[in-house]
C-alpha cells in the first residue's frame, strides 16, 4: 500500500464481496425459491443472475431468494424491485432470459414487458 | 460459483459465551453437507449490541435477524432458510418494545432511534479481515490526513468537530492534541486506554472486538498530528477476544504497510503495540496507566505535570479512550462541520452506552447526544420487564451517581449528567427497578472501589472502607441516625480530598442515593425494614391474599418454611425462613410480598 490510489482500487475491489451485508437500498432482485420455483429451475436462474450482476459489475444491487408467490405454475418468478420501490414481476425465467432481463432492465433502465407475468399469463 | 448468501454470526465475547463459536462450525459442517458451502459465505462479526438475545445470526441479503439461536437450530436454518428460502419463524427476533415478531434488521425497534458512529461497523464486518474494513472506507481518513493536510491542520479540525473524551472526563480531544503538539520533545507517545473497569460497561470490548482497525487508523492519525512515532494500546488481560483481535489487526496493518515505516509516501512512520494490563481498576487513570506501562506497580501521581508535558517514559504523551479514538476516522472522512452537527451544542456526536440491569434489551447502543434517558431505557432498551416499575438509573458505574423517575427527560450530554449528580462515565448504565434496593446498590459500588483502591493516598484507602463498614452496618439491621449523618460527611470528606478520580468518584453512588432515596435509608435505621425486600436481616416475607393455592412456593422453599394445601391460601413460618426469595420468584400471581405495607406511613409520622 504506497499510495490513496492503492486503497481505492482495493476497496472497490472487497466492494463486491461485502457488498450484500453492507449495502442500504438499491436494487433487489428476489428470486421465487419455493419448492415450486426450485422445482421450476430457479436455482440455475438465481446462479446465472449472480454471475450477470458480477459482469456487468453492477453496484447496488442484491440478489435474494424468497418464497412461494402463489403463482407457481408460472415459476421460475423473478421480481426486480428498483430503488424506488416500483417492481417489475417476470415469469418463466430462463437462464438465457437472464442476460436479457440483466442488460435490458438493469442496465439500459428498460423494462421488458413481453416477460412480464402480467402480460404472459391473461 | 459465486456467493448468493451471506450468514454473520455475531463473534462478541457476550455471544461467544452462548457457543456461537460451535454455532458457525456447525453451519460450515451442515454446508458442506448438503453441497451449499461454495454459494453462502459466513461471516464472523463484532458485537451487534443486543447481547440479551444472542447468539445472534443475521442472514443477508434477506437481513433476517435471528435471536437465541442453538446449535441444534442451525441444521434446520440451512434447509429451510438457506436451500428453501422460507424464513424460521420461531427463531425470528421478537421486538421487546411491542412483541411483535420482527423479520427484517432495519425494522428493529432496538436500531430505529440509534446513530452509529463509532460501532459503525460492529456487526457489519468481520474483524479479521482488514479487507473489509478497507472496503467500508477504511484507512481513507489516514490516507487524506497523511498526504493533503499538516499537522496543524489536523489538530485544528479536531478542534473544530468538538469531539470530547468518551473515557468519562469529557476533556475536548482537539485541546489535548494541541498540547501534546505543542511540545518541542523529539519523542512522544500516543496511548490508546484500554483499560475499561467499570462493572456492567463493555463499549470499548465491542468497538476493539468489532472493529479493531478504526482504533488503529486512529492512533496513527493522532499520532502525526502531535508529531508521535510509537503508540501503545493499554488493554486488559481480561479481554482475550479483544487482545487477540487487536493483535491480528496489528499484523495485517504492518502487512499493508499503513503501519511501519513511510506511511502511504508521506515519510511518516508509526507502529502500534498491545500492553496488557492486569486487571486494576486504577490503571484506568491516566498516570496509573502509564506506571504500570513502564512496568511499575499501578499508582496515580499528582498532576501536572499533565500526560502532554511529561508522560510515558518523562516523554510527552497523548492518552485517549478506545470509542474516543473510535470516532477519529469519521471526523476526517466527513469532515469536523459533519460531526460537530450531530449531537447537542456543547457535546457533539454520538454516545455509546452499555445497557444492563434490569432492562428488555441488555446490550450495546450508540445514540446522539442530547437523547433522553426516557428515550434509551423505554423505546430503545425496551422498558422493564416483568411489569415491574422503573425506580433509577446509574450512570458512570461506580463513579456516578443513580438518576430517578423526574429526571429521566434529561437531554444525556455531558454536562446535563453532572448537574444531576452523576457523569457520563465511559457510558455503563445499570437500571433498577422497584426490586432493588438502593442501600444495597450504594453497598455494592462501594465494595468495588473499597477493593479497588489503590492504597496511595489515606481518605481513599481509609475512608471508603469506614463508609462500607456503615452500609454493612445499616444492611444488617443495626443503623442509627447518625450513621447517616456520618456516611454523608465521609462521603464528601473522601471526595474533596482524594488524589485521584476514583477516590473523588468514589462516594457518588452512596451520596447520590442519600440524596434521592433518603426515605430507604430512614426505612433500614428507623423501622428497621428493607422496602424492596433485599437486605436478609430486614426482609419478612409475606403470602397475601393474592394466593391462589398453587403450592409452586411450597414445592420450591428450599427449607420447607411454607405450608398450606391445595387451592387454598399458603403460609410462611418466619422462624424457618431463610429469606432466600426463592417463593416471591416463583409464585405465578406475585402474591408473595416482601414490602410491609406501611412502613412509609411510619417514616413520614
Amino acid at each position: 500500500m504506497k499510495s490513496l490510489e492503492d486503497l481505492k482500487k482495493l476497496r472497490d475491489q472487497v466492494l463486491k464481496n461485502i457488498r450484500m451485508h453492507c449495502q442500504i437500498g438499491g436494487t433487489r432482485i428476489q428470486i421465487g425459491m419455493g419448492t415450486c420455483g426450485i422445482a421450476a429451475g430457479a436455482r440455475p436462474v438465481l446462479n446465472k443472475f449472480l454471475e450477470e450482476i458480477n459482469e456487468h459489475e453492477l453496484k447496488n444491487v442484491v440478489v435474494t431468494q424468497v418464497g412461494c408467490m402463489g403463482e407457481c405454475a408460472f415459476e421460475p418468478i423473478v421480481e426486480i424491485v428498483n430503488a424506488d420501490g416500483s417492481s417489475a414481476i417476470y415469469c418463466k425465467v430462463t437462464e438465457r432470459m437472464v442476460n436479457e432481463i440483466v442488460e435490458e432492465h438493469l442496465v439500459a433502465g428498460k423494462r421488458l414487458d413481453r416477460y412480464l407475468l402480467s402480460s404472459v399469463k391473461r | 460459483m459465486l456467493e448468493r448468501m451471506q450468514i454473520l454470526i455475531c463473534g462478541g465475547t457476550g455471544c461467544r459465551g452462548s457457543h456461537s463459536k460451535e454455532i458457525r462450525a456447525e453451519f460450515e459442517r451442515v454446508l458442506h453437507e448438503m453441497k451449499l458451502h461454495n454459494e453462502v459465505q459466513l461471516v464472523t462479526t463484532g458485537c451487534f449490541g443486543l447481547c440479551d438475545k444472542g447468539p445472534v445470526v443475521v442472514i443477508y441479503p434477506d437481513e433476517t435477524f435471528y435471536s437465541h439461536v442453538s446449535v441444534a437450530d442451525v441444521a434446520e436454518i440451512c434447509e429451510e432458510h438457506v436451500l428453501n428460502g422460507r424464513v424460521v419463524s420461531r427463531l425470528v427476533i421478537k421486538d421487546s418494545v411491542d412483541k411483535q415478531k420482527v423479520k427484517n434488521f432495519g425494522e428493529l425497534k432496538f436500531y430505529a432511534k440509534q446513530k452509529r458512529i463509532a460501532l459503525r461497523n460492529c456487526g457489519n464486518i468481520n474483524p479479521l479481515e482488514i479487507d473489509e474494513y478497507i472496503g467500508r472506507d477504511g484507512y481513507f481518513a489516514l490516507g487524506k490526513v497523511l498526504t493533503e493536510m499538516k499537522p496543524v491542520e489536523v489538530v485544528d479540525w479536531m478542534k473544530r468537530s468538538g469531539l470530547r473524551g468518551r473515557g468519562g472526563g469529557g476533556f475536548p480531544t482537539g485541546q489535548k492534541w494541541e498540547f501534546a503538539a505543542k511540545s518541542s520533545d523529539p519523542i512522544k507517545y500516543v496511548i490508546c486506554n484500554a483499560d475499561e473497569g467499570d462493572p456492567g460497561a463493555f463499549m470499548d470490548r465491542a468497538v476493539l472486538e468489532g472493529d479493531p482497525h478504526s482504533v488503529l487508523e486512529a492512533m496513527t492519525i493522532c499520532g502525526y498530528a502531535i508529531g508521535a512515532h510509537q503508540g501503545y494500546i493499554y488493554c486488559r488481560a481480561e479481554y482475550p477476544v479483544a487482545v487477540e483481535r487487536l493483535n491480528h489487526a496489528i499484523a495485517q496493518a504492518r502487512e499493508y504497510e499503513l503501519l511501519g515505516r513511510n506511511i502511504f509516501g508521506s515519510g511518516f512512520d508509526f507502529d502500534i503495540e498491545v500492553r496488557l494490563g492486569s486487571g486494576a481498576f486504577v490503571c484506568g487513570e491516566e498516570t496509573a496507566l502509564m506506571a504500570s506501562i513502564e512496568g511499575f506497580r499501578g499508582m496515580p501521581r499528582l498532576k501536572p505535570p499533565f500526560p502532554a508535558v511529561k508522560g510515558l517514559w518523562g516523554h510527552p504523551t497523548n492518552v485517549n479512550n478506545v470509542e474516543t479514538f473510535a470516532n477519529v476516522p469519521v471526523v476526517y472522512l466527513k469532515g469536523p462541520e459533519w460531526f460537530k452537527a450531530i449531537g447537542t451544542a456543547k457535546s457533539s456526536g454520538t454516545k455509546v452506552f452499555a445497557l444492563g440491569g434490569k432492562i428488555a434489551n441488555t446490550g450495546l447502543l450508540e445514540v446522539p447526544m442530547g437523547t433522553t434517558l426516557r428515550e434509551v431505557i423505554f423505546d430503545i432498551g425496551g422498558g422493564i420487564p416483568n411489569k415491574r416499575k422503573f425506580k433509577a438509573v446509574q450512570t458512570g458505574g461506580p463513579s456516578g451517581g443513580c438518576i430517578t423517575e423526574k429526571s429521566l427527560d434529561t437531554p444525556i450530554d455531558f454536562d446535563n449528567l453532572i448537574a444531576l449528580g452523576s457523569m457520563m462515565g465511559s457510558g455503563g448504565m445499570i437500571v433498577m427497578d422497584e426490586d432493588n434496593c438502593m442501600v444495597d446498590v450504594a453497598r455494592f459500588y462501594l465494595d468495588f472501589t473499597v477493593d479497588e483502591s489503590c492504597g496511595k493516598c489515606t481518605p481513599c484507602r481509609e475512608g471508603t472502607r469506614r463508609m462500607l463498614d456503615i452500609l454493612n452496618k445499616i444492611c444488617r439491621g443495626d443503623g442509627t441516625l447518625e450513621d447517616l449523618d456520618q456516611l454523608e460527611s465521609l462521603g464528601n470528606m473522601v471526595r474533596d480530598t482524594s488524589l485521584c478520580g476514583l477516590g473523588q468518584t468514589a462516594p457518588n453512588p452512596v451520596l447520590s442515593t442519600l440524596k434521592h432515596f433518603r426515605d430507604e435509608y430512614l426505612a433500614h435505621v428507623v423501622d428497621k425494614v428493607c422496602p424492596a425486600g433485599v437486605c436478609p436481616n430486614l426482609t419478612n416475607y409475606v403470602i397475601t391474599d393474592k394466593c391462589i393455592g398453587c403450592t409452586k412456593c411450597a414445592k420450591n422453599c428450599p427449607v420447607g418454611a411454607i405450608s398450606g394445601s391445595v387451592k387454598q391460601k399458603h403460609k410462611i413460618d418466619l422462624e424457618k425462613c431463610i429469606r432466600c426469595g426463592a417463593c416471591k420468584k416463583t409464585c405465578p400471581v406475585n402474591a408473595i410480598s416482601s414490602k410491609p405495607e406501611d412502613w412509609r406511613a411510619v417514616v413520614n409520622g
